[in-house]
């Protein structure tokens, strides 16, 4: 008895919305088996699958960090306007403006250009671009009056286009214009790989050294600070004299600066050319991974590698299982959506 | 319909705003509830027409107790409310306003229908009745019209006709007045009084002396959530002396506890002007604010008095560089400030304490460690911990806050706010713009506020401060200026002053 007694005593002791955040995830699990169910597949049959299409071999583990180098870079670039209290959904616009500015730099070097200097141009490029398709997102929003949300929808639309007229108009393929993108680059314009796999160190040291820097300029410098006063409460951070415009514009081109790089990896090391669908949705899935971390910068490399895990793991699903690969995308929003709900109903709780 | 409350409570939070309220309003009367904003009346109408509901106590409608809980209940018990923002549909007609609500009744819980709400809800008849109660009220108002095309007052009648095509028996107006032209304004008042003649009981809630004075029977004044006091406006039919009822009323809605002397002693006789307000204009939502001339010297403090909204805030905005006036210059110590951005104003050692300490003046979800390294952000790229921790700790203990350096400002109590809003403050300011500094505050705060101000003054501080406290504006100001509708009056010495005469100021007749 008093052994039980004691055992309670310590389940007292954890606050209450540690048991809504693990109850939810049950529930989302519960939610995706019965997904799995109902379209006649095995729920453990499909968690081996996924898990042998991520880390079954060295070639699809590499295909994981691959994809997560980009989705750290635009999770990154997202804290900082999540921080400032904006939603900017612009960020595949933004990847895709940087794939764009990168892919115009490699084009233009001449022949005999030393490959290194070129692929750090093209990325510097890939970052400016993003950051202008930010920027433009930003004055839309302050000045223009119009929702971040939808100057940046409008904003992504435009890049889509910009990159569909180009694939198919003046950089197309010598004699055919296909969805399969422009003439790949020769190899000296990619990013080194590790054996043949798509594994870049590089990528991986610029999306971790990225991640790094957010963290710090999040929790301790003056500027992460005034974002979070701006993103708390614009009036009253105004009132107490933080610049709150020079903040918020600032905050659109940093994230849109990191997605522009989230944009050149896309070309330099994984497509090693422009294709339509550059962002691979990578800026969407980054919105995901941040609305799941809640803001916590230190939270965003384990979410990222969880999510772009069930991204490339699912791709084996279709093979294997014969279930369509976008399960992956209902397990990822089925995740959000019940993390989200726990903390609503812990929330609720307390009230 | 007789409506009776009996000992309601209700409280958000901390904040008791409605606390032992009892009131009976005989049916065929118009009753007002007086009082300045934040006094519990709106909580009290909202809870009548079953926007919220009461903690405790009781609702009687004729002598009937009922159960509140939401609008359509309200309705169905015959209680209407007239909000003062109209709650309507701008993009939809006249008539389907005119219509909506009226699937609601079929599901609410209080079945005492009246005949009334189970008529026709044809479109056709229904357009028929609008026209027929646009007749006999003497409204212009054309089912077909657009409803985003009329004014705040068509609004209203088209809202007071939906609510009596429902079966009210019961009008509750909440601030009507506010925002309506006069011609419509005495379109209501007509329409109020013939409802009252057919036997429905009004509800006029307001804080406005003359409309109350105008146009009800009976009135409670409320403060702090509190009943202060009732009074008889008209006896047997006949007016009563209205400066008399005037000024009791003003004595009821601000009070008069709290009379600490703590003036500062400087002479300002020798002093040069060190603010200098030339042909002001500052435009608002609702009104226009203009002043001819004001000079004030350096430690004087200016206090700003009126009921509220009648435009001592737009000076107050207009001097914090956070209002750009129309025209019309501010000079602070020989400078200039027209047209200047924000932080200049700062700069030249401009402070300003908002009313509203969550919305405008602290940062909600940030610790008050943290806001004291926003005070120093200037200072470099990366947040000097063990400083600003420092400063923090030392502002808590000088200004005796009750919380500690990582406690979040929306945890503080209001005066635990209003200390760190000053402590965040420059030390040398030349001007100090305050709003409500002590409103909802313990005595004690109040007067340990006051003490700081008086020091700075000393020091040569200039202060404007909005109070709805008469007595603390008598207390501290030096000279006050009353506002009215955008008009500001000449300065008066507040030591020739008594709480009487500034009332009756207040109450709309400059003296």
């Amino acid at each position: 008895m008093p052994k039980n007694l004691l055992s309670l005593q310590i389940l007292k002791n954890i606050p209450k919305v540690t048991y809504f955040r693990i109850g939810a995830f049950i529930v989302a699990l519960l939610f995706i088996a019965t997904i799995i169910l109902l379209s006649s597949g095995s729920p453990p049959q499909v968690a081996i699958g996924m898990w042998n299409g991520a880390f079954g071999s060295s070639d699809r583990f590499a295909r994981v960090i691959s994809t997560l180098c980009p989705l750290l870079l635009a999770a990154c670039g997202l804290i900082f306007t999540f921080t400032a209290g904006l939603y900017n959904l612009g960020i595949e616009g933004q990847i895709t403006a940087g794939a764009i500015a990168t892919t115009l730099i490699l084009r233009l070097i001449p022949e005999g250009f030393p490959p290194a200097i070129a692929i750090i141009l093209a990325m510097l490029s890939g970052l400016l671009g993003g950051g202008l398709w930010g920027l433009m997102a930003g004055l839309l929003n302050i000045y223009g009056k119009v929702s971040e949300i939808f100057a940046g929808l409008g904003m992504n639309f435009m890049a889509q286009g910009l990159a569909l007229y180009l694939v198919f108009g003046p950089w197309k393929r010598s004699g055919v214009a296909s969805m399969s993108g422009t003439e790949p680059f020769s190899d000296a314009f990619a990013l080194p790989t590790i054996n043949n796999t798509d594994f870049s160190p590089i990528a991986l040291a610029i999306a971790i050294f990225a991640l790094m820097v957010t963290a710090i300029a999040i929790k301790a410098t003056y500027y992460g600070l005034k974002l979070k006063a701006v993103g708390n409460n614009l009036r009253a951070a105004y009132v107490l004299g933080i610049p709150a415009i020079g903040q918020m514009l600032s905050s659109f081109v940093i994230c849109g600066a990191l997605a522009g790089l989230a944009g050149s990896l896309q070309v330099v090391a994984v497509f090693h050319r422009l294709i339509p669908n550059i962002s691979s949705n990578l800026g969407f899935l980054a919105l995901l991974v941040v609305m799941l971390v809640n803001y916590n910068p230190f939270l965003i490399l384990p979410i990222a590698f969880l999510f772009s895990s069930l991204n490339v793991g699912s791709l084996e699903l279709p093979l294997s299982l014969n279930l369509d690969s976008s399960l992956s995308g209902i397990i990822q929003g089925a995740l959000l959506l019940f993390a989200i709900l726990g903390e609503g109903l812990a929330k609720l709780s307390k009230d | 319909m007789r409506v009776e409350l009996s000992h309601v409570y209700k409280s958000f939070g901390n904040v008791q705003a409605n606390h032992d309220v009892s009131m009976t309003v005989e049916a065929g009367t118009v009753y007002g509830i007086l009082g300045e904003n934040g006094a519990g009346k709106s909580t009290l109408s909202k809870m009548l027409s079953g926007f919220i509901t009461k903690d405790s106590g009781k609702i009687l409608l004729n002598g009937i107790e009922v159960n509140i809980q939401t609008p359509a209940d309200a309705i169905c018990a015959g209680v209407g409310m007239l909000h003062q923002d109209p709650l309507d549909f701008p993009s939809l007609s006249v008539l389907d306003n005119f219509m909506a609500g009226r699937s609601a009744l079929a599901k609410s819980k209080i079945n005492k229908t009246n005949s009334k709400t189970k008529k026709t809800t044809g479109r056709d008849a229904l357009a028929k009745e609008l026209q027929h109660l646009s007749a006999i009220f003497g409204f212009d108002l054309h089912p077909s019209d657009r409803l985003a095309n009329l004014t705040v007052g068509e609004r209203q009648q088209l809202e007071i006709l939906r609510l009596l095509s429902l079966g009210v028996q019961t009008l509750i107006l909440d601030e009507p007045t506010t925002g309506i032209s006069a011609s419509q304004k005495t379109a209501l008042f007509t329409a109020v009084k013939q409802l009252a003649a057919e036997g429905k009981s009004i509800i006029f809630v307001s804080h406005k002396l003359e409309d109350v004075e105008e146009l009800c029977d009976r009135l409670m004044v409320m403060r702090q959530g509190k009943v202060i006091g009732e009074a008889e406006v008209k006896v047997n039919g006949r007016g009563r002396e209205s400066a008399e009822l005037a000024s009791s009323l003003v004595e009821m809605m601000f009070g008069r506890e709290l009379a600490i002397p703590a003036k500062h002693g400087i002479s300002l006789d020798h002093q040069e002007p060190a603010l200098v307000i030339d042909d002001l204009l500052v435009e608002g939502d609702r009104l226009s604010l203009q002043i001819d001339k004001l000079t004030v010297k350096a430690g004087e403090v200016i206090g700003l008095a009126g009921l509220e909204g009648n435009g001592q805030q737009l000076l107050l905005l207009a001097c914090a560089g956070l209002l750009k006036p129309k025209s019309g210059t501010i000079r602070i110590n020989g400078t200039d400030m027209t047209n200047r951005a924000y932080n200049y104003f700062r700069k030249a050692g401009i402070g300003y304490l908002p009313a509203d300490r969550l919305q405008d003046g602290l940062i909600r979800g940030l610790s008050i460690h943290e806001h004291f390294m926003l005070r120093q952000s200037s200072s470099g790229f990366f947040i000097n911990w063990s400083d600003t921790r420092k400063f923090a700790q030392e502002a808590i203990d000088t200004f005796n806050i009750r919380g500690k350096t990582l406690t979040k400002v929306e945890k503080l109590s209001g005066g635990n706010q209003q200390r760190t809003q000053i402590a965040l403050l420059p030390e040398y300011l030349s001007l100090l713009l305050m709003e409500q500094p002590t409103r909802g505050l313990d005595i004690e705060s109040t007067l340990w506020i006051w003490k700081q101000m008086m020091e700075r003054c000393e020091k040569g501080m200039m202060i404007f401060f909005i109070s709805s406290d008469l007595d603390e504006i008598l207390q501290y100001s030096d000279r006050l200026l009353v506002f009215s509708g955008g008009k500001v009056s000449q300065p008066m010495d507040a030591k020739t002053l008594t709480v009487d005469k500034l009332g009756q100021a207040i109450g709309g007749k400059f003296a």
